[in-house]
């Protein structure tokens, strides 16, 4: 088991230096100069000359690299040239909120997809079955920045039931967080809602069939028992922790629906940057995430590995 | 089972409990929607409209604009010009306080101005750089000596540039100034989270403090339009910019009221008339295939389906309303047949043109519109929509053959012409150079009576409007949407929203 | 399996499965519909210009933002064009986004895949951990960042989708390699003597092809979402060249004036999205062996 896991954490290393080429040279290579980009309207050559040597723009790429790495060892991740501020404290300031958006999604998620992918297990091949896929299916068939808008106009403009966007932190207010996050939340587990409903779908078929079960039905328990508490039980470990992989799709998502519902997380902050070319944030909350994304797989890989013992070897 | 349905229901149960609305917010607390996140807000250093829109409840200048475009008094109370016009002497406002209840006296105005000078990366430089240095005449009277005669440098002082800043806090803050500014103005700093809000509370030794009756402000960046107005519909927002063709809707709802007021910058294509090899096309190298491009154009219509009428259509560098528009040379009708006439004689009947256009949705429809009336005459426009931080270096580089381009506009004519068509000058992307039209530029800066200045504006415009570097198309207005609640907004066509008198029931 | 029934052997191996499957995917009514939307919409892409009502770039001053009527069924959009011409026409941009990036994504992938479970060793070790590296960028990340440095149009943003999507396909490839490599089959084929290219492309490849039909029938679907959401940002089809994302963008400005605008659109994308979401649930289920 420690070879295991020693083995697959001496992969995360050259993974994140992989990522860090990857997404310094993205970065670095978008057309345009950031110097120009940031001196404004005025365009004072003054302040372009300034912006270019205070940002190193004007070294080769290969210097600007190391310089760059250099101070991500030493756990500086550079500064936003668009607001001055160091991209670490901008990073520990938006992680929460976007692990907050995340959570909330994947509990949506989960209370559509479980359900969903119950009942298609259950009245396999049928017309429930299909119905069933189809609503979980939906999620994923629609631009979520639609989806998005039509609930804001909805919820907020039509029956001003929800704030229309924005983002109010746990500490302040939780009923008002709640309220921020909801919309968003929901658009975003809704498009992740059908790989959970496969999974579970996937897991609880194979319970379903496994001599446990078998043997609580011989016991006489009622169907709706054996579905619910003995099955379930078990087909949710593999499901929770597949869903683990899901965080990906859920930052790519989160990108779109952080700018609808103008919340102040990962996915709006690299947005904005790549346009403005802001790269030093970019590259440091991508290689933040990026991090989070691989140790999450690797802890999505140990779990799945301790729960079955087939796949050890 | 039983545990997931209980959690299920608890969740619902949160939800309903949220039912209250947009949440309770204080009385006298107005949240204003701003199209994007500021950049820094210290004076000096900061490039964005949206920065110095918070700057402006938050820092006070030397002086400001009226709602007529005049300079009025702010923390200076009197101005003289000397003699020869090289001097400017100031009096100072006496018993007013920096936030951090320091004194504003002359050594903080000398401060400033040589913070917004000397500063690297100061932005504020290349305004003010006619200023050669600063004299404390006594505590409450500076005179600023200047290298050359220049008239637009109230109207500097009347902006970002004439920012007063506390010197205390300014020299212990350093270069992190802009994270906690420190001014004179009516609201101070209270917190500001990147990307979400901007909070500021009333200060309560301002200098004009009976003007304020709000507690607090906060700005929050909210860049797409339809949210934007989302949430002034649903009470999330107590002012905000709304986009021309959302007017309807304000105005069908008894929620929102309106308020536009025209604004003092312009839209248009630049030309690229000289700049490296991309120039060399009919349409840079003729001047009447400019025109006759222009003359493709129905400015009127253009308006109407791009911004439902609400715009104002131009054809100078300031809008027809201005006292410095020349009325001499009003906007040219459509006329195809002249412009297919034009380009026969230029030996071009079907030119086609490259026009590079940011991807942004307005500017896409202007430029689809104008492709779209310029196919009469003949012209094939290719569009090609850019990312705003490449396109502006695609301008600088001479990169384009023509450039869908807007000015955000300077209260002095001289802001929204000089540094834009004169040789060599950093933001004249096409190179176009005229020394007749440089003297005239330089002759109307070193007189200050209009009359005298507008002599020399038409002789600029009978140049430009002949050789067409800039076709000008639009002035854009400054529209916002303001709760029911809200009383006492009076629109500002620098488009800047002033706290004084605002008041929220 | 003896030597001498290899290669009928192998052969049998592939087709029975497959004959299997269709018989399968046939019988799953909800994979069959999405089949017909998808045909349905092919052939309106296909056949454009002779269905259309109008030129669908045609402006008309005096027609902006007019309701459905006999004159246009869909109504008109913001610049007076035929909003149904226009959605038309659109088909074929958000159809080719959805095949081009995934054919970009299969034609690199599969090889990449392949030589990498193949070989194994040092190579796969490298390839795989920048396939990691790559998996690692959350998907639309890295398709903006692609998108803004090729330049905001229809083709680049379908070569940054297709980029994108490469990993997914190549860690699917590798997988099915590696999981057939030590079949006795195999084993057997290289025996004989059969040279290693023979091997990958006929005893290997068969086996790869499932399910990478499965996944990329989802990840059509996935790429005309991503269309549209390149295009919320301004870097997918440019105008005046309609498809429904650009379309649909453009439509949420002016949803309480001309909610038509929008209406069309979302349908044309929801309906076919959700159909190659039904195709590929379909085909995955059809093709599982576990499945019976």
């Amino acid at each position: 088991m420690t070879t295991f896991l020693l083995r697959r954490l001496a992969l995360v290393l050259p993974t994140l230096f992989f990522v860090s080429v990857l997404i310094f040279g993205l970065q670095q290579l978008l057309p345009g100069d950031p110097a120009l980009a940031m001196a404004g309207e005025d365009r004072d050559p003054a302040v372009i000359a300034f912006l270019r040597q205070k940002y190193h723009l004007d070294e080769p790429f290969p210097v600007r690299y190391l310089l760059w790495v250099e101070g991500v060892l030493a756990g500086d991740l550079g500064e936003s040239i668009r607001i001055k501020r160091p991209v670490r404290d901008l990073v520990l300031e938006k992680l929460p909120v976007t692990a907050e958006l995340a959570a909330l999604a994947i509990v949506i998620a989960l209370s559509i997809g479980l359900p969903m992918g119950i009942l298609a297990a259950v009245k396999n091949d049928s017309a429930v079955d299909y119905a069933a896929t189809m609503v979980a299916l939906w999620g994923r068939s629609i631009p979520n920045f639609w989806l998005g808008i039509l609930l804001i106009l909805l919820f907020s403009v039509e029956w001003g039931l929800l704030p229309a966007s924005g983002f109010v932190s746990p500490a302040e207010s939780l009923s008002r967080n709640l309220a921020t996050l909801i919309m968003p939340a929901f658009v975003l587990g809704n498009a992740i809602a059908a790989v959970m409903m496969r999974h579970t779908r996937s897991a609880m078929l194979e319970v379903l069939s496994s001599d446990y079960v078998r043997t609580a039905r011989a016991k006489g328990l009622s169907e709706t028992r054996v579905v619910l508490h003995h099955a379930l039980r078990n087909a949710l470990v593999p499901v929770i922790t597949l869903g683990a992989l899901e965080f990906g799709e859920l930052l790519s998502g989160a990108v779109l629906t952080e700018q609808v519902f103008t919340i102040p997380g990962f996915g709006k902050l690299i947005v904005d940057a790549v346009f403005n070319r802001d790269y030093a944030v970019v590259q440091g909350v991508v290689l933040c995430t990026a991090l989070a994304f691989i140790l999450l797989n690797l802890f999505a890989d140990v779990a799945y590995v301790l729960i079955n013992p087939r796949l050890r070897e | 089972m039983t545990k997931w349905l209980t959690f299920v229901a608890a969740c619902w149960l949160i939800v309903t409990a949220l039912i209250s609305g947009p949440g309770a917010v204080s009385a006298q607390t107005l949240r204003i929607g701003l199209a994007e996140d500021p950049d820094m807000l210290d004076p000096t250093l900061s490039r964005t409209f949206v920065s110095y829109v918070v700057r402006t409840a938050l820092c006070d200048k030397l002086f400001d604009i009226g709602l007529e475009q005049e300079i009025v008094p702010q923390l200076a109370t009197q101005w003289e010009w000397t003699d020869d016009k090289r001097g400017l002497i100031i009096k100072l406002r006496p018993g007013v306080k920096f936030h951090d209840g320091e004194p504003f006296d002359a050594a903080a105005v000398k401060f400033s101005i040589e913070r917004h000078l000397t500063m690297p990366g100061s932005t504020r430089k290349s305004d003010i750089s006619a200023i050669s240095r600063v004299e404390i005449i006594d505590d409450h009277t500076v005179k600023l000596v200047l290298l050359t005669p220049f008239a637009p440098l109230l109207a500097q002082l009347a902006a970002a540039a004439g920012t007063m800043i506390s010197p205390k806090a300014a020299q212990a803050a350093g270069e992190n100034f802009g994270s906690h500014p420190v001014c004179a103005g009516p609201f101070k700093f209270v917190e500001r989270v990147a990307q979400d809000r901007i909070v500021l509370e009333r200060f309560a030794d301002y200098w004009d403090k009976d003007k304020i009756k709000l507690e607090r402000i906060v700005y929050l960046p909210i860049p797409d339009t339809t949210v934007r107005l989302a949430n002034l519909q649903s009470g999330g927002l107590d002012l905000a910019g709304v986009a021309a063709t959302d007017l309807d809707t304000v105005r069908k709802d008894p929620r929102l009221k309106l308020a536009a007021v025209s604004g003092i910058g312009y839209s248009g294509i630049t030309i690229n008339v000289a700049n490296g090899e991309r120039s060399k096309t009919p349409m840079g190298r003729d001047a009447r295939v400019r025109q006759a491009l222009e003359l493709s154009i129905d400015r009127e219509a253009l308006n109407q389906v791009v911004f439902n009428g609400e715009f104002e259509p131009g054809n100078q560098w300031v809008p027809p309303t201005n006292p410095y528009y020349v009325k001499e040379l009003p906007i040219p009708a459509r006329d195809v047949a002249k412009a297919k006439a034009l380009l026969a004689a230029a030996v071009a009947p079907n030119p086609v043109v490259a026009m590079t256009v940011t991807n942004n949705p307005v500017v896409l429809q202007t430029a689809q519109v104008i492709q779209a009336m310029a196919k009469e005459s003949g012209f094939d426009i290719r569009i090609q929509a850019t990312e705003f931080a490449s396109a502006l270096q695609l301008a600088a580089k001479g990169d384009f053959e023509a450039f869908m381009l807007g000015w955000t506009g300077r209260v002095d004519p001289d802001g929204n012409i000089y540094n834009l068509v004169t040789c060599n000058s950093p933001f004249n992307d096409g190179h176009y150079c005229n020394p007749e039209v440089d003297r005239e530029l330089d002759a109307a800066r070193k007189v200050d009576t209009r009359v005298d200045r507008l002599a020399h504006y038409r002789n600029v415009a009978e140049h430009i409007l002949q050789d067409l570097p800039i076709i000008y198309l639009y002035h854009a207005k400054w529209l916002y949407a303001a709760s029911a609640r809200l009383s006492g907004f009076i629109p500002y066509p620098d488009g800047v929203i002033r706290p004084q008198g605002l008041q929220l029931e | 399996m003896t030597a001498g029934i290899l290669d009928s052997a192998s052969a049998d191996a592939g087709a029975r499965p497959w004959r299997l499957a269709l018989r399968r995917l046939a019988r799953r009514r909800a994979a069959l519909l999405g089949l017909a939307v998808v045909a349905f919409f092919i052939a309106v892409a296909v056949a454009a210009p002779l269905v259309a009502p109008y030129d669908p770039l045609a402006t008309d001053w005096r027609a902006v933002r007019k309701p459905p009527s006999a004159l246009h069924l869909f109504g008109t959009d913001e610049l007076g064009r035929d909003v149904l011409a226009r959605l038309i026409w659109g088909a074929r941009a958000s159809l080719m986004a959805g095949l081009v990036s995934v054919s970009i994504a299969v034609g690199v992938s599969v090889p990449l895949g392949l030589v990498s479970g193949y070989l194994g060793g040092a190579v796969d070790g490298l390839l795989m951990r920048m396939i990691d590296a790559m998996l690692a960028i959350p998907f639309l990340i890295l398709a903006i960042a692609l998108a803004a440095f090729l330049g905001p149009n229809l083709t680049n943003a379908m070569i940054a989708i297709g980029v994108a999507q490469t990993p997914i396909f190549t860690r699917l490839t590798r997988g099915q390699v590696l999981a057939v490599k030590h079949e006795d089959y195999i084993e057997a084929a290289r025996a004989v003597g059969n040279s290693h290219r023979r091997i990958v492309l006929r005893h290997i490849l068969p086996n790869v092809l499932a399910p990478i039909l499965v996944q990329a029938t989802l990840a059509i679907a996935a790429a005309i979402i991503a269309e549209a959401a390149l295009s919320f940002l301004g870097l997918g089809q440019q105008p005046p060249a309609p498809s429904w994302g650009s379309m649909l963008n453009t439509a949420t400005h002016f949803l309480s004036q001309a909610p038509w605008m929008a209406v069309w659109p979302g349908l044309a994308i929801f309906s076919l999205v959700l159909s190659f979401n039904l195709l590929g649930d379909g085909l995955r289920d059809a093709l599982d062996p576990r499945r019976g």
